[in-house]
């Protein structure tokens, strides 16, 4: 499937973020297809986390953050006042760099977190979806025996999963990763990537990553940033093999970094 | 070498001594008192004391019985008038504090902090008891009540603060409200402490004496009408230790040890507050 056939998930046109007047992203306009696992990569500070958290409307909750520029998700400017921000978090689900379980909720309504605010739903129907939030991030075999006890008493590969399952749960339409395996050991961080890779199949996926092997391994498409700007997006394979920038060559070759 | 050695050596000896001596006159200190009490007032304890109700001076037996129930409902009508407003405000200043009327409450929360409690009994007394006509439970509770306002809102200020700021934005990542992410996520995560804090507080005021003087007056017989007069075990330990009468000193140290004793009741469930907070976790 070209990209021409794909349904446009997710775009953003000339956004430019900022913290009062300093911008830490500039001028990026990016295209996120639907069912594609998309990479951003690039040195710390370059911008990318504050990319990211500009998709969902995070960035603005940060002291001085504000946008120029637009966010089309499935064609709607999500930065036009009739968009309620709160709603439109519930479309676009996030997982951050360190695990966030609630520490006061059991681990059954750690996943159910997101559906409550979504309105009510019967038990059976929250149990339901529950299940499947955590069978979709591979933990439910894990902890189907112990869903009433503690988020904490879990690993930290598995409530990164936990937080996973809890972005999935309300079923949204895009995922955003902030580094999601930056505090996993390498076995965690397999079964994130896997993961990665079953649910592109459902949703549209950015990821944030320090990690060029894990950006190869895991990603369709990757976006090269530096000093807050765009400097080369393409097909994961053409990027890493024959970068078309020289300044992507040093910085995949380890030239800087 | 060796001798700066040797020197250093000394040095680090004589000031642990120091800080164990010190430490050890504060706790001494702390014995004393607990161990005074005791002696002098666990001789007039019997089951009486807590049933009875005073009889007049130079008359055998006798207790505290409407003292003790007296401090349970100033102190309870106080907490429910102070925790919702302390708890209140410590999550506006933790959650929504950071501008110029959140600094402010801050300030006035800590001057009110170093208040002598006297005064906001005089306060009470201004507003409530003079323009009611007469001493009132009432007018006690809202003067330990506000007493307790500012302290409880700093604690829990505290405690709300410790709670990461990312389970904050996971919570608001997940489509929660604000408000709803203060409360459901950020309160709840740091209900431990703030309960703990509350406890503290409760047993701060319980002891309060100066505030109640021109507010809840004291009362010999048993009332539990809150616009009447009422009796409290620091008022009745101060009307029996200032007495002239050798029972009544007595009396005092017996009803000292009952607050006492109360107060180690409340620290003690705040223990087991956090107890509970660090087994969660």
């Amino acid at each position: 499937m070209s990209p021409a056939e794909q349904r446009r998930q997710l775009e953003t046109v000339h956004l430019t973020a900022l913290y009062g007047r300093r911008p830490v992203v500039k001028d990026v306009s990016l295209l996120f297809p639907a069912n594609t696992v998309t990479a951003m990569i690039g040195p710390s500070g370059c911008g990318k986390s504050t990319f990211l958290r500009c998709l969902n409307r995070m960035h603005e909750l940060s002291q001085g953050g504000w946008i120029t520029g637009r966010v089309l998700l499935d064609g709607q400017d999500i930065y036009e006042p009739a968009v309620d921000p709160v709603q439109l978090r519930r479309r676009i689900g996030m997982v951050f760099q360190k695990p966030t379980p609630f520490p006061t909720m059991s681990i059954h309504d750690n996943v159910a977190a997101g559906l409550r605010v979504n309105g009510k739903k019967s038990r059976g129907e929250t149990d339901q979806i529950v299940e499947r939030a955590l069978r979709h991030a591979a933990l439910w075999d894990e902890v189907k025996d112990r869903l009433r006890s503690s988020a904490l008493a879990l690993s930290g590969g598995q409530q990164q999963r936990l937080c996973i399952a809890r972005a999935l749960a309300p079923e949204p339409e895009v995922l955003l990763l902030d580094e999601p395996t930056a505090s996993l050991d390498p076995g965690g961080t397999q079964r994130i990537e896997e993961l990665c890779h079953e649910l592109k199949a459902r949703y549209t996926i950015v990821i944030v990553t320090h990690n060029l092997q894990q950006a190869a391994r895991v990603s369709d498409r990757t976006a090269f940033f530096w000093l807050g700007r765009l400097v080369e997006y393409g097909d994961t394979a053409d990027m890493f093999t024959k970068p078309k920038e020289k300044l992507t060559e040093d910085y995949l070759t380890g030239r800087f970094g | 070498m060796s001798a700066r050695r040797l020197r250093r050596r000394f040095t680090s000896g004589l000031m642990t001594l120091l800080v164990c001596a010190l430490c050890g006159v504060a706790v001494l200190a702390l014995f004393l008192i607990l161990g005074d009490l005791v002696v002098k007032g666990a001789s007039s304890l019997d089951w009486n004391f807590f049933v009875k109700n005073p009889v007049p001076a130079g008359q055998a037996g006798g207790g505290v019985a409407n003292a003790i129930v007296g401090t349970a409902i100033i102190v309870g009508i106080a907490a429910l008038i102070g925790l919702p407003v302390g708890i209140g405000t410590g999550l506006y200043l933790a959650e929504y504090g950071s501008g110029r009327l959140g600094w402010t409450v801050r300030f006035i929360a800590d001057v009110m902090n170093g208040t002598p409690s006297i005064v906001v009994g005089i306060f009470a007394w201004t507003w409530l008891v003079k323009p009611m006509g007469h001493f009132s439970a009432l007018a006690g509770s809202v003067a330990l009540a506000v007493l307790m306002v500012p302290m409880i809102a700093r604690t829990s200020e505290e405690m709300i603060r410790l709670v990461p700021h990312s389970l904050r934005e996971a919570a608001l990542a997940l489509g929660y409200p604000r408000w709803r992410t203060s409360l459901r996520i950020v309160a709840r995560t740091a209900l431990a402490g703030i309960v703990t804090g509350c406890l503290v507080g409760v047993a701060r005021i319980a002891g309060e004496t100066a505030p109640l003087l021109f507010t809840a007056l004291g009362n010999l017989n048993f009332s539990t009408s809150l616009l009447q007069p009422m009796q409290a075990l620091s008022l009745q330990i101060f009307t029996y230790a200032t007495g002239p009468f050798e029972d009544w000193h007595r009396m005092a140290w017996a009803a000292a040890l009952v607050l006492m004793g109360l107060v180690l009741l409340l620290s003690l469930a705040a223990r087991w507050a956090i107890r509970q907070r660090h087994v969660a976790r």
